[in-house]
């Protein structure tokens, strides 16, 4: 079992509220990313399901059970951090041992559970070194080890990937969809990279200077994003907006148009632009495009795509693709848009 | 061939440091050399540093005219007797002082520091008094509570901040592992601060050992360490120089040995938290 509610749930640091108001349920095996900008209280309402942080008001159930006052260790929760927080002075094995001594399991049995987290984390050739003789990855996977052997109702991971390379995140990010899988328990996992939102989640919350913006599956974020900051934040590229002037009768103050749904038109099109910096990522080509009384668009294009520094573009995109914001951010119905 | 200048400002340098650090050996070397004397060469008025008729009749005489190994002994019970409870106590105090942090903290922290800077003999009455009154003069007892006292500032500001270089996410990783604070500080804080630990021990000893000021005022021939058993020779009997400077040279030896096998502890304590 691994259920999360949150009711109403709040933290003030003094003066400052950090998260306001939030209701969420967290249903047991889910995969749900928390993503945001730094700063916007994902980090900080992780550290207040692990009892890390006290909540100011509001209630936090695990499994049913009112655990807003429940001490870290007596939630059946295992949080894996961003610096790892291994202990320097244990080896690998005693890391992974050190949550089961403290709850006074058989030695035999803890000796199982290390073998058994060590070869789903192919960590076998390890154990008996210390964490300073490991690279950031292994470092990770004794973390995860360490977490797993707890068999806790839910795993909490605070931007586990941030102090990995690029290619390394790739493999962790995997690994840890893997387990997922595997394990089938509940994970929630904080992050400020959209991109492993997208490819790990089976929901994602979209925060947002303490409030959740919108919570739903990747698709449903990336097509109907509730307003500009969620349809901002999730898609990279990020989606071009373009300030619209007001017209009697329609409330539109801006429109989005993703890079990869605006396309170089032989027509008029709704916009007219100078190619500027061009970016050959080989399978694809983000185009910088300077729309005069628009500013930058990005577009993306094929890997192949002929046009040069410099070129004159007119650009259109599906009118189905193109969102409307109001004045206050907030998503309206389509409408049929002919340009500025 | 010229010597060029870094060379030149290398070997004034090398020349001020010998210099400097002579000035400040000196007292020593000189009661060292005292300590060999006869008393009428002691107090010579045209002394000399090395031509003089070596004895150790100094010796003999001060072991056999005080129990210098009870005063040693005292001397080893209250400066380690003081800096382990000082350690118990300082110990939690610095772990709430660096991870448990209020508003108020730094001023608790400055204004624990700031009783070391008050002079020891504004609180000499009450402290006396008390002391009478709880029967704890001259006993070992009392110059350890005392010492414990004296010194607590000063360890739970060097223990604070070895405490505040351990990165907080492990202690709460600990947290989540299923340890009370105790498990946390006893499994986890300690093992990662035991050099720290060492070097707050390793000064508060030594600091211990050489307090004077409580140690002649609060203890009389049952407690008395070794800085008491020093001050006995400048007596109403008269200055014994050469008996004077035998039993600071015996006072002085075991600390010196101690500091000596520490030293490098004792610099990367001192400095730690300096640099990052």
């Amino acid at each position: 079992m691994g259920s999360i509610t949150l009711k109403q749930v709040t933290k003030t640091f003094g003066d400052v509220n950090v998260i306001k108001p939030i209701d969420l349920q967290i249903h047991d095996g889910e995969f749900i990313v928390f993503v945001g900008p730094s700063g916007c209280g994902k980090s900080t309402l992780l550290r207040m399901i692990a009892g890390l942080e006290d909540t100011t008001s509001g209630n936090i159930d695990i499994d049913g059970q009112d655990a807003t006052n429940t001490p870290p260790a007596k939630r059946g929760l295992a949080m894996v951090f961003q610096s790892y927080a291994l202990y320097p002075h244990m080896s690998v094995r005693n890391n992974i041992a050190f949550p089961l001594k403290r709850a006074k399991m058989p030695p035999a049995e803890i000796e199982a559970k290390i073998a058994s987290a060590a070869k789903i984390l192919n960590l076998g050739d390890y154990l008996d070194r210390k964490p300073g003789q490991l690279s950031g990855g292994q470092r990770q996977r004794v973390a995860i080890g360490r977490a797993i052997v707890r068999q806790p109702s839910a795993f909490l991971f605070d931007e586990p990937l941030s102090n990995l390379d690029a290619s390394l995140r790739v493999n962790m990010r995997l690994e840890i969809s893997e387990l997922h899988k595997t394990l089938d328990t509940t994970m929630i996992y904080v992050t400020h990279d959209q991109v492993e939102a997208m490819t790990m989640a089976d929901r994602i919350a979209v925060f947002n200077a303490g409030v959740i913006e919108q919570v739903g599956t990747p698709l449903e974020l990336y097509q109907t994003p509730i307003n500009r900051f969620v349809a901002g934040f999730i898609g990279s590229p990020k989606m071009n907006f373009i300030e619209v002037e007001a017209v009697d009768g329609d409330p539109t103050s801006c429109v989005g148009v993703r890079p990869e749904h605006l396309k170089v038109t032989q027509d008029k099109g709704l916009w007219t632009g100078k190619v500027g910096v061009i970016e050959h990522l080989g399978s694809e080509t983000f185009l910088h495009i300077h729309v005069d009384g628009v500013g930058p668009l990005t577009l993306k294009a094929d890997g192949d795509c002929p046009l040069k520094y410099g070129d004159d573009v007119n650009l259109t995109a599906p009118q189905n693709k193109i969102m409307h914001f109001d004045a206050a951010g907030k998503t309206l119905p389509a409408t049929p848009f002919s340009g500025n | 061939m010229a010597m060029n200048n870094s060379n030149k400002s290398k070997i004034i340098y090398t020349a001020l440091a010998w210099g400097i650090s002579g000035m400040i050996f000196f007292p020593i070397l000189w009661t060292l050399l005292t300590s060999f004397k006869t008393e009428a060469e002691a107090i010579s008025a045209n002394p000399s540093l090395f031509m003089f008729d070596w004895t150790l009749e100094n010796y003999s005489d001060v072991l056999a005219r005080s129990p210098y190994f009870n005063h040693f002994w005292n001397s080893v019970v209250i400066s380690i007797g003081s800096s382990l409870l000082g350690l118990v106590i300082a110990i939690p105090a610095a772990w709430s002082m660096a991870f448990v942090q209020t508003k108020r903290t730094k001023h608790l922290l400055m204004w624990m520091l700031s009783t070391k800077m008050l002079p020891p003999v504004g609180v000499l009455i009450p402290i006396y008094l008390m002391f009478r009154d709880f029967s704890l003069l001259d006993t070992k007892l009392g110059l350890v509570i005392v010492m414990t006292l004296v010194n607590l500032p000063i360890m739970v500001w060097m223990l604070y901040t070895y405490f505040r270089e351990i990165p907080h996410e492990i202690l709460e990783a600990s947290r989540m592992d299923g340890c009370s604070i105790a498990e946390e500080i006893f499994h986890v804080l300690l093992p990662l601060a035991l050099p720290g630990i060492a070097s707050t021990l390793l000064l508060n000893v030594i600091l211990a050992w050489n307090e004077a000021f409580w140690t002649l005022i609060l203890t009389a021939a049952n407690a008395a360490p070794l800085t008491a058993f020093i001050a006995s020779y400048s007596s109403p009997e008269g200055l014994f120089y050469a008996k004077l400077s035998a039993a600071s040279v015996m006072a002085i030896v075991p600390i010196l040995i101690l500091g000596w096998f520490s030293q490098k502890q004792l610099v990367r304590g001192l400095s730690f938290g300096a640099v990052k």
